[in-house]
């Protein structure tokens, strides 16, 4: 009795297996192709459609049908785009992306952040599965061009550095002849290292990582008399390392890094809407508003560009195709560059990065916002 | 040669520890010195591993995160969807265990599993409470399978043929926005444990009906389907899951029309699945050669066409003989689900990664790597022992 | 799968099963072109769209990257095909490290697990039974990160009995270096490989001839290693010096440095596929009726020759095939090099494909990798199994 009940249970889900097979009388196989391809379609169709990559324009109309933006960030950095405890993104690269959902629907929180590893990072903007990548990568012209994309604007002024342990008497690139320099693949970094290396004529050996976690945790172990990435990255990653005072970063720069959201080749509406996303923030922090302060401002601005900023005075963002108020909702609901930085790398966090390069030009900075006009 | 075992030595002989010690562990001066040197290591490694889980380790990595751990970032107050078909799935087992478990002891022990699980691990007070109604799930459906086991059974089978489109509709919302009644959980939410399931579950039912295809086309008489099934057969069991994984996730955005993009879990899947397909394929072929040529010919006798020969007469035998093979695969299949986080997804490796990342918890590598060992130990060495149990009641290899 | 019905009356040829099933394959495989001329399209226009055509020659440009470990020389200067050789290179060298090691540790797992030694067998089904359901990349990486980077620091290196230096930098063992006279060895070992396969035939044939059983290749063996000492002696200048290894600077030198993520990776898939081989070569040994035991025994046969001549050839011939899908897995699964960061041919390859973008030509290029690994493997297997196969009446 039982045996017989196996056999059914498991004739019955054989039918149901066959049961196309068995339509298609001569050969089963032909099914095995077409099945697949069933399974493929069958949960796409639920998923959000992204329509095709080009075109003035496409970008942002098919991120309004879809209700969302969809934002290509990192996983791994602390203080750049990292998932806390609660599960939620943070980092300034994530900031970023909420900012500009805010200057698009007017609410931060209409983005789905995409977790996107180095190596896919541009298959994935090119391919249309996200709409922006927003992961500390650097603006070079092999990307510029080769990889599709388009550099929105610096948002964070990077140079590459070197961290070792305090105690192993280096201080210079030149004392670390046949020494050991963790690195991660597939980066810039990787490639400056080499570079650099090589013009100093100094021998080393690399070791290669896929991940930051890897490469610090290997570092952080002794396997490596140094380790080089960005020098924001450095100093992150030193505040969270088991002993932070043991650690320094050696006084060289071995390549600039401007970091930066970037978008795809083709879509120009979008490339500026990015851009001028970014600008906001910069102008924000120039004028002195605030994510606090912005409500005061917007009802007793005298300033014409602040009053043509917030949407009180002309039509900047209907230009952009967006609502008027875009510039005055990304500030009144992530915060101008000021409060984005300090909240992920101002004094209080954990991954406290002076901000050096990264003041406004009337502060001895790069950060120069062209004029809303 | 060590293989050849003596009789069993009389009734009183065996009952002596001393004498069993002698034959077993001192048999010879090497005897002897195996069991001391084995006895030591044994003694080592388990006071050395005692000694870290009690004191070095830090095991608060594992208590803030467990949420990570298990569901990733899926919504917290939508997880009662992941409850509720876990309770289906409970009350299912239990159901089950009654009706084919022969009433056995070790199916209650089983079914109080969730609420030993609730007290060995740092849960919150939320999942505690669902883990122990989860307890009572199962007890509640084992009862009432023992007390109508004939008539149950039949609803139990379909209650298990649903299971998996429950499993996926409610872990990925009823209605298609992001509002309303059990919204929309987009899969990139998906993660830990709950995506490394789901992994596997759809990896497996998949698979399952792809290889058994595939073994067919392999033993087909048509050249061309053959051919095809061995190339597929041959292609995919020459290369490493990885590079099918890496095709999936940054060629198959290539392959597809323009316009057209494949949810990421989606496209792990896909690859899991045409990967173990052909391993199953394999596997169910193995089963299909050990059916004697008589059973065919006994099958065209009694008039049975091709099809119905394969569907009523040669499968359900060739795979009752390759159950334990099968399962075996699927236990490797659920293994290799931790390879997509090497593209990117957040499984549980993936998740650990992440949490290893938290800046208050850096260097703890030990500590979460050991955590998500054990749950690939235990959830693996579960499957293979049921799978032994599913053998002794089929009666495989039992004539 | 049917038998074919042959009848005199004439059938409407859609309902003739000979042309149906001709018919069913045509639409197939137009099925199957179909859907593979579509991919291929979507491809092309994919790759058009960014500029980008399907070529290979991009292989030949500079690559910019330095490499942790290469056979060979390597820098940024050399090519991207010279970084995927010496990919290549590393994991051959992964395969072999890892085929031989897992071999003999498997052999004797699967001997203690047919142990009457209480503790040996229960210790090997423990390990059999943890190895089994852990997943190989958790089990790498623990590897990795617990153990081999949690060995001593440089400056606190320890010496093993045997000059064998331990640090996280990696384990130095001592090794030889060529000396002048080396290339002359080289070739007096050349002698005495054909002097040990004349051995080998000689005996063969001896045996054939005369129904004995001589230790063919142990003999050859011998031969071999005569020829070998007795070259090392005779010549004036030893062909080899020993290099020991030591600290210099911030990092080992001298001798044979072996990095951690190497050890990493060979000793997690040496552990990893130990269990399995052993547990094929169980099954081997035990395939093996008693009855043939006993009858060897009864013929006057003793152990040794009951093992050398009876067992182990019908053992070998159930253990052969698993154990070359094992070897097969093995190498396939040195790919999860990328999770310790040891630079093998699909790491590489990754590393590649991140710097370039070209996904395509180098996923298909590292699938054609693999692929040509298992096929070789299959090549020989048939040979193999075609030359021991049991010949019945």
């Amino acid at each position: 009795m039982r045996k017989s009940y196996s056999i059914l249970a498991i004739g019955a889900i054989l039918a149901i297996v066959l049961t196309a097979c068995g339509t298609a009388a001569p050969a089963p196989a032909p099914e095995t192709v077409t099945k697949v391809e069933t399974v493929v379609v069958e949960v796409t169709s639920s998923a959000p459609v992204v329509v095709a990559p080009t075109g003035y324009g496409v970008t942002l109309k098919a991120v309004m049908e879809r209700g969302n933006l969809i934002c290509g960030v990192n996983s791994q950095v602390p203080g750049f785009g990292y998932v806390d405890a609660n599960g939620n993104f943070a980092g300034i690269d994530v900031d970023y992306c909420r900012a500009l959902a805010a200057a698009i629907f007017g609410d931060p929180t209409k983005v789905e952040f995409r977790p996107v590893t180095a190596a896919e990072r541009f298959t994935a903007l090119q391919s249309g599965e996200i709409d922006i990548l927003s992961r500390n990568t650097t603006w070079s012209l092999v990307r510029d061009t080769e990889l599709g994309g388009n550099f929105v604007h610096t948002t964070f002024y990077d140079g590459q550095g070197m961290m070792v342990p305090k105690d192993s008497g280096i201080a210079t690139l030149q004392d670390l002849e046949g020494g050991t320099v963790c690195v991660q693949t597939g980066t810039t970094t990787e490639l400056n290292l080499a570079d650099v290396m090589a013009s100093l004529g100094v021998t080393y050996t690399p070791a290669v990582f896929e991940d930051a976690d890897a490469t610090f945790a290997a570092y952080a172990e002794g396997r490596c008399d140094a380790v080089t990435t960005d020098k924001s990255g450095l100093v992150s990653r030193r505040s969270v390392l088991p002993d932070p005072a043991n650690h320094v970063i050696l006084d060289v720069t071995m390549s600039k890094e401007p970091l930066g959201p970037m978008v795809r080749h083709g879509d120009d509406q979008w490339f500026d809407i990015a851009q001028w996303t970014v600008f906001a923030l910069f102008s924000g922090e120039e004028f002195g508003i605030t994510s606090a302060n912005v409500d005061d401002m917007r009802a007793s601005a005298t300033a014409p560009e602040v009053r043509r900023m917030l949407g009180l005075e002309g039509d900047l963002g209907l230009k952009l195709g967006l609502t008027n108020d875009f510039a005055y909702n990304v500030i009144k609901m992530v915060g101008n560059y000021e409060e984005v930085y300090n909240r992920n790398l101002g004094p209080d966090t954990p991954t406290y990065i002076p901000r050096g390069y990264n003041s406004l030009y009337t502060d001895g900075g790069l950060l120069y916002s062209p004029p809303f006009r | 040669m060590a293989t050849i075992e003596p009789a069993l030595p009389p009734v009183t002989e065996r009952s002596n520890i001393l004498r069993w010690a002698r034959k077993n562990l001192f048999g010879s001066w090497y005897d002897s010195l195996l069991t001391i040197l084995g006895a030591w290591f044994m003694y080592w490694a388990l006071s050395s591993l005692a000694r870290w889980v009690i004191t070095t380790a830090e095991w608060e990595v594992v208590a803030v995160n467990m949420r990570l751990f298990m569901i990733g970032q899926y919504p917290l107050e939508q997880a009662w969807r992941l409850w509720l078909w876990l309770g289906f799935l409970v009350f299912l087992v239990g159901n089950s265990l009654a009706i084919w478990g022969k009433g056995s002891r070790y199916s209650v022990a089983l079914l109080l599993f969730p609420a030993v699980l609730a007290f060995a691990f740092p849960f919150g007070d939320e999942p505690r409470k669902w883990l122990l109604i989860l307890a009572v799930t199962g007890l509640i459906g084992w009862g009432i399978g023992r007390a109508r086991p004939e008539v149950l059974k039949r609803s139990v089978i379909a209650g298990w043929v649903i299971s998996l489109p429950v499993i996926i509709l409610l872990t990925r919302g009823l209605s298609a926005s992001e509002t309303g009644f059990a919204p929309f959980v987009k899969t990139n939410l998906w993660g830990g444990l709950l995506l490394t399931f789901l992994l596997t579950v759809v990896g497996i039912m998949f698979s399952f009906p792809i290889g058994v295809l595939l073994a067919l086309g392999r033993r087909s008489v048509l050249p061309i389907v053959r051919w095809f099934s061995v190339a597929y057969i041959e292609l995919v069991r020459g290369v490493p899951l990885i590079s099918i994984l890496f095709m999936a996730q940054l060629m198959l955005p290539l392959f597809l029309p323009e316009g057209w993009t494949v949810d990421r879990v989606v496209r792990a899947m896909v690859g899991i699945t045409l990967f173990s397909a052909a391993y199953l394929a394999e596997n169910v072929r193995g089963g299909l050669q050990a059916i004697p040529k008589g059973q065919f010919e006994a099958a065209e006798a009694l008039g049975l066409s091709g099809a119905q020969t394969m569907i009523f007469i040669i499968l359900p035998q060739a795979l009752r003989l390759v159950i334990p093979i099968l399962v075996g695969q699927f236990i490797a299949l659920f293994k290799d689900t931790s390879l997509v986080a090497i593209v990117g997804l957040f499984d549980l490796v993936g998740i650990a990664q992440t949490v290893l990342a938290q800046p208050e918890f850096l260097g703890l590598q030990r500590e979460v790597y050991a955590f998500i060992s054990l749950i690939f130990w235990v959830l693996s060495y579960g499957m293979s022992y049921l799978s032994q149990q599913l053998e002794v009641r089929l009666g495989v290899g039992i004539r | 799968m049917q038998l074919e019905r042959k009848r005199e009356t004439a059938i409407p040829f859609w309902r003739d099963e000979r042309i149906l099933k001709i018919l069913g394959q045509i639409v197939f495989a137009l099925l199957v072109l179909i859907v593979g001329a579509l991919i291929y399209q979507n491809m092309q226009a994919g790759l058009a769209k960014q500029g980008i055509s399907l070529s290979y020659s991009f292989l030949n440009g500079v690559s910019g990257f330095d490499l942790a470990e290469s056979a060979f020389p390597y820098d940024r200067n050399s090519t991207y095909w010279q970084a995927f050789l010496a990919g290549l290179l590393n994991t051959l060298s992964v395969g072999v490290a890892g085929i031989v090691f897992s071999t003999i540790l498997g052999v004797i797992l699967g001997v203690a697990r047919l142990s009457t030694n209480f503790i040996v067998n229960r210790l090997a089904t423990f390990y059999l039974e943890l190895i089994r359901n852990l997943s190989l990349l958790v089990f790498l990486i623990f590897w990795y990160l617990g153990v081999f980077l949690k060995l001593p620091r440089v400056k606190d290196a320890v010496v093993w009995p045997g000059d064998i230096i331990l640090t996280n930098r990696g384990v130095g063992i001592p090794w030889g270096i060529p000396t002048a006279s080396f290339p002359t060895f080289r070739l007096i070992l050349l002698g005495g490989l054909i002097v040990a396969i004349i051995v080998f035939f000689a005996l063969r044939a001896y045996s054939k001839r005369t129904g004995r059983a001589p230790l063919t290749l142990l003999w050859s063996l011998l031969a071999f290693a005569f020829v070998a000492v007795a070259g090392w002696f005779l010549l004036p200048v030893k062909p080899l010096t020993l290099d020991l290894t030591f600290v210099k600077g911030l990092n080992l030198s001298g001798g044979k440095i072996l990095s951690p993520e190497f050890l990493a990776l060979t000793s997690g898939l040496v552990l990893y596929t130990a269990a399995f081989i052993g547990e094929v070569v169980r099954a081997g040994i035990q395939s093996v009726s008693k009855g043939q035991v006993e009858a060897s025994r009864a013929l006057g046969l003793n152990s040794f020759q009951t093992l050398r001549l009876i067992v182990f050839p019908q053992a070998l011939r159930v253990i052969i095939p698993p154990l070359t899908s094992q070897y097969l897995n093995l190498v396939k699964n040195s790919s999860l090099a990328i999770a310790v960061g040891y630079p093998d041919v699909f790491y590489v390859s990754n590393t590649i494909l991140n710097q370039t973008g070209r996904a395509v030509e180098m996923i298909s290029l590292v699938m054609l990798t693999y692929l040509m690994f298992s096929l070789l493997t299959s090549v020989l297997m048939n040979w193999y199994n075609q030359r021991i196969k049991l010949v019945e009446r």
